[in-house]
């Protein structure tokens, strides 16, 4: 497996990302924003969060328009697996690549925590090492984590079964409750229609080892779903 | 312009200062010259009231690879790491302006680590604020909790602990100290000195704009009522800036093409420039018209003392200047050339090739005349031994929970990005924060905090404590001690009784050092918090750094597994006065604070890390504000079971439970290791008293009461959320 991470200026958890891939054995370049690169050779696209170009005008909206994005818009046109996290989900929403923006989150406040996730659909490259209806554990940290879209494009999304996480409790009980950011349908994660692009907000690098502050290794399927599908 | 009181009140001199500046330069000072010596003779620059005291300090050990007057300390871990911390304050901008004087406060510390060449891994907090009833403090805390979360999450260094403490004493100042912890491979560590008399000056960064200009001299003065008017010595900070610095400077250091590097902090490019020259034995050259400007028609003052944020002064190995410039515009800095070093150890300032000022740099940052301060000593009190047992003991427990210094700070810190940068093994809410030292398995406990109830009622004891807490929360996750940063916030130092406090509290602070061979190694000092001639209490807020060799061997603060065996370490005594529960139950704060016997604190953090060595624990907590009451009903919230506690039964119930003696700690381990354990702490004469079983879903005191832990925890999560939302 060969991973290319992208760096914005002011991606924060890319290092992370390349951890995580180091601890699937995955060899892994950065790939700076204003690199122009042919990326066919990449097995996966990593867009990393942290506070590209500091949030500043809105979270994302200056790093879709960075050079290395016409490259990542290529290399998924040609069926490239690309994965958002965190700020890179907002980068691929800004982008127009994902349906659906993000939005602060109804307190006005930056929020992290482990949270509970119940896989919603694990009928992709994503999450295929995962059974539906499975409950994940894994940290989010974000400010600007609530997904809204239209009432029809969520029918869409619903109909098409693009809704690949959900916020629940541990028992994987789906509500409002259990929402840590007002995202509409408890949306914590979607996919495209053709199934080769991933925004999630919840963050997997940071579920890969238990002895961590999150306790929990439930990143690690992700990534090994990935590694399934493309070996 | 003639030089009278008026203006030397201005520049924050008095008639005896400027008396000692002519007789240093040989003649009167011009007016840019006063103004350089004003910043740098400041309280906050000069340490003038401070220096002669904080002598008494531990500054060497086997360890120490940098003591204090660097931008942080350093220590080395082994495996050629280093670990380089340090603590600062950012008291009075925060009371103007919550939100940008707790997140420049931040971006500051993180500036010194980095500037040493350091990574930060790890950033604390220590906030103090008045009564959580009263609107103002929730305006206080909400801002500066926003501004270092806005600040720490942008630039993506995990804030991994700290304590937030409300007393009537903050009301109008409050305290917001930041600490920052770093790691290095030790032979890049990183001086803020050059060694060659014509390497190129580089300024890089944000521009220089009229922003915090006399922020150094405001830091050093009182807060009054027309401080509102202050607000423009309170500076704006940009953490994607910091974020862009702080890639760029490590490249740069990583690649070895810089001699020097020195960040802009209080009294900016003057002070910056003047401890450079005066560290490298050297002098300056500056050209003030080639600093970068973010507005039009500043004057040479104006552009010496700006405080604009987030800039640095680098001093390039020689042929290296190109180099660096095309890494800081790949990052998308401005970067300029501003000045040279040069051999004549003078600070030379220039504008358009004309010489606007020239003085020896060691007269300014080094010759300040220290202060003679007096001292006077408040009448001896009476130590109380009776004690006013609650109504309602189960009441008082549930009162005690909810309370808002005792109550969970999750508001808080849940806004706060902890785990970025996957090393954080414990996060906030525990004593000690526990961050693995990458690519290793080894650890560092990193802890910050100090009561300042006690040191209001006992300044020299107060500091024993503070020291010997910040040990005991590294011991209790198994971690050595290795060293102390400390930050020192008082009040008005020209008054006896506020000098007094000062003196004690370092005399006490510096012999719990020593009695646990921490040196400490960096630090800060914040006088003048006062508002309307009303004095903070005293607060030295202490940072301890510790090491764990085996990261998977640390001790979580948590009850496991149902049938497990419940220790307390240590001797309780009846030791109230200062206490929570007298504060909360009784709303008395009066006497002595507890005793500490510092070799017998010692010893038993020495023997517990040698417990935890042989494997015969499972967790542990220290005991501190709240006392063994408040310890297992964290300890039972984090693990999410119950106990069965049978208190000893030497005092009645609500001193054993409430009493905040020092020296002791909760443990934990499976009932076959009982004996072991047992054995070991008699062997070292401690005490080491079985004292319940983890279990249910209520912690049960037999013969006292039972409380459910949901209960428990709902009164003590709720109180901060309840009064913020």
């Amino acid at each position: 497996m060969r991973v290319g991470i992208v760096v914005f200026p002011g991606s924060n958890c890319d290092k992370d990302c390349k951890k995580a891939s180091n601890l699937m054995g995955w060899s892994s370049e950065f790939l700076w924003h204003t690199q122009r690169k042919k990326l066919s050779g990449f097995d996966l696209i990593i867009l990393p969060g942290g506070f590209s170009y500091g949030d500043y005008l809105r979270p994302g909206a200056i790093s879709a328009l960075s050079p290395v994005m016409e490259d990542v818009r290529e290399y998924a046109e040609n069926g490239g697996k690309v994965l958002g996290i965190c700020n890179g989900f907002q980068v691929l929403l800004e982008c127009g690549l994902l349906p659906g923006v993000l939005l602060p989150n109804p307190s006005l406040r930056f929020i992290c925590k482990t949270i509970h996730l119940r896989v919603e659909n694990a009928r992709n490259s994503f999450t295929s090492e995962y059974k539906e209806g499975q409950i994940l554990k894994m940290p989010v940290a974000h400010g600007d984590g609530r997904y809204f879209c239209s009432e029809e494009q969520l029918k869409d999304l619903e109909a098409k079964n693009q809704i690949v996480f959900r916020y629940c409790n541990s028992q994987g009980i789906v509500g409002d409750e259990f929402n840590p950011n007002g995202s509409k349908g408890e949306i914590a994660g979607i996919i495209n229609e053709r199934g080769n692009i991933l925004g999630m907000m919840p963050h997997p690098e940071r579920a890969m080892e238990k002895i961590l502050e999150a306790h929990t290794e439930d990143g690690r399927l992700l990534f090994g779903s990935l590694e399934g599908v493309l070996k | 312009m003639k030089i009278d009181e008026k203006v030397l009140s201005q520049a924050g001199l008095t008639t005896e200062e400027f008396k000692e500046i002519c007789a240093l330069i040989g003649r009167e000072p011009n007016m840019l010259e006063l103004a350089l010596f004003g910043v740098m003779w400041s309280e906050h620059c000069s340490y003038k009231s401070s220096r002669a005291l904080l002598k008494n300090f531990p500054v060497e050990g086997p360890g120490v690879l940098q003591g204090p007057g660097e931008n942080a300390g350093a220590v080395d871990i082994g495996d050629g790491k280093a670990v380089v911390f340090k603590v600062e304050s950012h008291n009075h901008p925060s009371a103007i302006e919550p939100y940008q004087g707790a997140a420049t406060g931040v971006g500051g510390i993180v500036r010194d680590i980095f500037t040493m060449g350091a990574r930060p891994v790890a950033l604390l907090n220590s906030l103090r604020f008045g009564p959580l009833e009263e609107k103002r403090t929730r305006y206080l805390l909400q801002g500066v909790v926003k501004g270092i979360g806005d600040y720490g999450n942008c630039i993506g260094v995990p804030t991994v602990g700290g304590e937030t403490f409300f007393h009537p004493s903050y009301r109008g100042n409050p305290i917001v100290n930041a600490m920052c912890v770093g790691i290095i491979e030790k032979e890049k560590l990183t001086r803020a000195s050059s060694k060659n008399p014509n390497a190129p000056v580089m300024l890089v960064g944000s521009r220089t704009g009229r922003d915090g200009i006399g922020g150094a001299s405001f830091a050093s003065d009182q807060l009054s009522g027309d401080s509102e008017e202050d607000r423009p010595a309170v500076q704006v900070g940009d953490p994607f800036m910091e974020k862009l610095l702080l890639e760029a400077c490590l490249e740069l250091i990583d690649k070895e093409l810089v001699e020097g590097v020195q960040d802009l902090g209080a009294a900016g490019l003057t002070s910056s420039s003047a401890e450079v020259s005066f560290r490298s034995g050297l002098g300056m050259e500056i050209n003030v018209e080639k600093v970068p400007r973010r507005e039009k028609g500043m004057s040479p003052v104006e552009v010496m003392l700006s405080e604009s944020q987030e800039r640095m002064l680098i001093i390039p190995k020689e042929n290296k200047t190109e180099e660096i410039k095309e890494i800081f515009s790949r990052w998308g800095l401005d970067v300029a050339v501003i000045g040279r070093m040069v051999s004549e150890p003078d600070l030379v300032i220039k504008e358009n090739g004309e010489t606007m000022a020239k003085i020896n740099a060691s007269f300014l940052a080094d010759l300040v005349p220290s202060r003679n301060l007096r001292v006077e000593a408040p009448p001896q009190k009476k130590r109380r031994k009776e004690f006013k047992a609650p109504e309602d003991l189960k009441k008082a427990f549930f009162k005690l929970l909810e309370s808002p210094n005792l109550a969970s700070r999750e508001w808080i810190f849940e806004q706060f990005d902890y785990m970025v940068g996957t090393d954080t093994v414990a996060g906030p809410g525990e004593g000690s924060a526990l961050i693995r030292v990458p690519g290793s398995k080894k650890g560092l406990s990193i802890s910050l905090d100090g009561n300042s109830r006690y040191c209001s009622l006992d300044p020299i004891t107060g500091g024993r404590i503070a020291v010997a807490e910040g040990a005991r929360n590294s011991y209790a996750r198994g971690a050595r001690p290795l060293a102390v940063t400390d930050c020192l916030n008082f009040g008005n130092p020209e008054k006896p009784i506020i000098y007094w406090q000062f003196e004690q509290a370092i005399l006490g602070l510096a012999e719990a050092c020593r009695a646990f061979d921490m040196p400490v190694v960096s630090g800060n000092v914040s006088l003048y918090n006062e508002t309307e001639g009303s004095s903070i209490n005293p607060t030295p807020v202490i940072g301890v750094v510790g090491l764990i060799d085996d990261i998977n061997q640390f001790l979580p603060a948590v009850l496991k597994e149902e049938g497990d065996l419940i220790f307390l370490l240590g001797k309780t005594r009846e030791e109230l006065e200062g206490s929570e529960y007298e504060e909360v139950i009784w709303n008395r704060e009066e006497g002595y604070p507890p005793e500490v016997d510092l070799a017998r604190e010692r010893k038993t953090g020495e023997t517990l890390i040698k417990a935890n060595k042989l494997g015969l624990l499972k967790s542990a907590q220290d005991l501190a504000e709240g006392g063994l009451a408040q310890a297992i009903s964290e300890m039972s919230f984090a693990g999410k079971v119950g106990a069965e506690i049978n208190l000893p039964g030497e005092f009645p119930a609500f001193i054993e439970l409430f009493s905040e003696s020092q020296g002791r700690y909760l443990v934990t381990c499976s009932p076959e290791k009982r004996i072991e354990l047992e054995k070991l702490f008699n062997a070292e004469d401690i005490e080491c008293c079985l004292i319940g079983t983890v279990g249910g879903s209520s912690v049960n005191f037999k013969g006292h009461f039972e409380a459910n832990v949901k209960e428990m925890e709902t009164a003590w999560r709720g109180c901060l959320s309840r009064w913020m939302e």
